[in-house]
């Protein structure tokens, strides 16, 4: 009853049994056409280019993010529920990836204005782990002064107008302007005598002001992150003041995203993370 | 138990059983044997179609694209005007609040990751309980939207077959088995969710979703190859998603359901269908009792209800009495 019919009876004839050879030939080909395919999708994750910046919580190791891509079952509800729309779903280049979440922190970075963690927690796989809820906890890379020469603060310099000009449509949350709502980066004028925007903007830096002020985030103090994520500071070189990344850092990329020079003189990697244990 | 077990080889791949004659109930003999006496000629054949396509247009298949299409639309007014309703993805999902998560795709994420997060069994679970109910594959044709584009593609695929200018290469339906254990098996090997990478349901319903991708000339790909090679191929050889959702529907209470009493045989209903060989039954001879529920593989998209041109063939919902045509 359950004998598959290619095994050929005593009753076959000779043009059936070439009937059914065809058709074998022909299923073994598909068979191989489609596992070939979808083997293809692994060639960007084992020659590393499919590594991106991910949200706040994904599963992975610095430099290995199959744990992150196995769990993923890429609906794309972080997409939806972030309130800057700074998640973005990788394509078909991405292989495996396709689908996966990830973040253009130069083009809009997470810059944490929904506090609870929002992508975090519509996750419904864990591949956003739920074990983290404030944004300190999270380790998403750690920001690098990657261009000094270019750094405005370091050059002594100050900043006057829209950080990244009038056309640029990422969003931030200034809570003085709006404590909900984020506005557009591009209606935002600064006018600062020494430019500080990457420790001005750093979601870390300014929960560290609001708790410094007895006023934390929603009135958590759990939300105040315990250490320093960046800060201006003198250098050796007897230069001016620039920005030091400090253990604090969580990678959001929010330093890279308001950066005003081009390209940013910061930047976030993605393949190292601060070694503090957020704990 | 017998019939869920013919239900569940057919589903899998094999040749569907011819019946053992003792097993024919008597009253089926006999309406076969009459039958016989009254031969059908073609032209009264022509004439019972002719009548019956003068009644109705579709119902089923108007339905059913009526309810897809308002599923899909409503994950895209979710996200893109607010609504809020039904976030996320056809792969997993929030519906006011209640977890859904694709079967499939939590058992690919589940294999490969080699966990099962609590808010995707949950997901899975009320899936499952949802589609055991609804009759399993009907997720497939009144739900899955490369379904759809791959019906319109069948039509023009039809169109080419019949003025020659394409072929229709079959293959073993057992390959569909072979690929759901494949498929399996690579997730737990790999430690990745290589079916969700190729799956046009999922890539179909990212890009209505969050906007077009590459990866949807993947899709156009797949389209292709069943326009000009082969009918169907990705839903009746390959998807393990169909493969999940015919497993789920073993035992549901909702079946396309075959009376032979009137049925003339002429092979209508096997012509439409996705997957003919659930409707080898209404083949002479087959039959063996007067009435028939089709098998898990069924999709209930209903092809088969619309074009019958004897009414032999209805939706039937155990518990609630049939509603035939």
């Amino acid at each position: 009853m359950w004998k598959i019919r290619w095994a050929a009876g005593p009753a076959t004839t000779a043009v059936r049994r070439a009937q059914n050879r065809r058709e074998f030939l022909r299923t073994a080909a598909l068979t191989g056409g489609v596992l070939g395919a979808s083997l293809l999708g692994l060639i960007p994750v084992l020659g590393g280019t499919s590594a991106r910046h991910r949200p706040p919580g994904a599963i992975k190791d610095p430099l290995d993010e199959q744990q992150f891509l196995a769990a993923c079952i890429k609906c794309g509800q972080c997409v939806q529920i972030c309130p800057v729309q700074a998640i973005r779903l990788a394509d078909l280049l991405d292989g495996v990836g396709v689908g996966a979440p990830y973040i253009e922190a130069r083009t809009q970075a997470c810059d944490f204005s929904c506090d609870g963690l929002q992508c975090v927690l519509a996750c419904p796989s864990g591949a956003l782990t739920h074990a983290i809820d404030y944004p300190a906890q999270a380790r998403m890379g750690l920001a690098r002064l990657s261009r000094p020469e270019a750094c405005l603060a370091r050059q002594g310099k100050g900043f006057k107008g829209l950080a990244r000009g009038p056309a640029y449509t990422g969003k931030l949350r200034y809570a003085e302007v709006d404590r909900w709502t984020p506005i557009p980066v591009a209606e935002h004028p600064y006018d600062l005598e020494l430019c500080d925007l990457c420790v001005r903007q750093c979601p870390i830096e300014i929960r560290r002001v609001q708790c410094a002020a007895g006023t934390p985030p929603s009135g958590d103090p759990n939300q105040c992150p315990p250490r320093p994520a960046i800060a201006l500071e003198p250098g050796t070189d007897g230069q001016g003041l620039h920005p030091v990344v400090k253990d604090g850092c969580v990678g959001c990329g929010v330093c890279e995203m308001i950066c005003p020079v081009t390209p940013a003189a910061i930047v976030v990697d993605i393949d190292r993370v601060s070694k503090v244990a957020w704990r | 138990m017998s019939t869920v077990l013919e239900s569940l080889r057919v589903l899998l791949g094999l040749k569907p059983s011819r019946p053992n004659s003792d097993r024919v109930a008597p009253e089926v003999k006999t309406a076969y044997a009459e039958k016989r006496k009254e031969r059908l000629t073609k032209a009264r054949l022509l004439a019972v179609r002719h009548e019956h396509r003068k009644g109705c247009c579709n119902a089923w298949q108007r339905r059913r694209w009526i309810t897809l299409i308002l599923v899909n639309l409503l994950f895209v007014a979710s996200y893109r005007f607010d609504v809020q309703i039904l976030e996320g993805a056809l792969t997993a999902s929030h519906f006011v609040g209640f977890h859904l998560a694709e079967l499939n795709a939590t058992l690919q994420v589940a294999l490969a990751s080699r966990h099962l997060a609590f808010n995707l069994l949950l997901g899975a679970t009320t899936v499952l309980v949802l589609w055991a109910l609804l009759g399993g594959r009907t997720f497939c044709s009144w739900v899955c939207p490369y379904h759809l584009v791959a019906e319109w593609a069948e039509y023009l695929h039809l169109w080419l077959v019949k003025r020659r200018w394409a072929r229709n290469i079959t293959f073993h339906r057992g390959v569909r088995t072979l690929f759901y254990l494949l498929f399996a098996l690579l997730a737990l090997v790999s430690g990745y969710t290589l079916f969700e990478t190729l799956s046009p349901t999922g890539i179909l319903s990212r890009a209505l979703i969050y906007g077009p991708s590459l990866a949807l000339l993947w899709v156009a790909a797949l389209l292709l190859f069943e326009v000009f090679v082969s009918r169907r191929a990705w839903c009746r050889y390959v998807c393990p998603i169909g493969m999940t959702y015919g497993l789920v529907g073993l035992l549901s209470p909702v079946r396309v359901q075959y009376n032979m009493r009137n049925c003339h045989h002429e092979g209508d209903c096997r012509a439409v269908c996705l997957v003919p060989h659930v409707l080898d039954v209404t083949i002479r001879g087959r039959a063996q009792t007067m009435e028939t529920a089709i098998g898990a593989d069924c999709t209930r998209c209903g092809l088969c209800v619309d074009v019958c041109p004897t009414g032999s063939l209805g939706f039937k919902v155990t518990g609630l009495g049939g509603t035939p045509q």
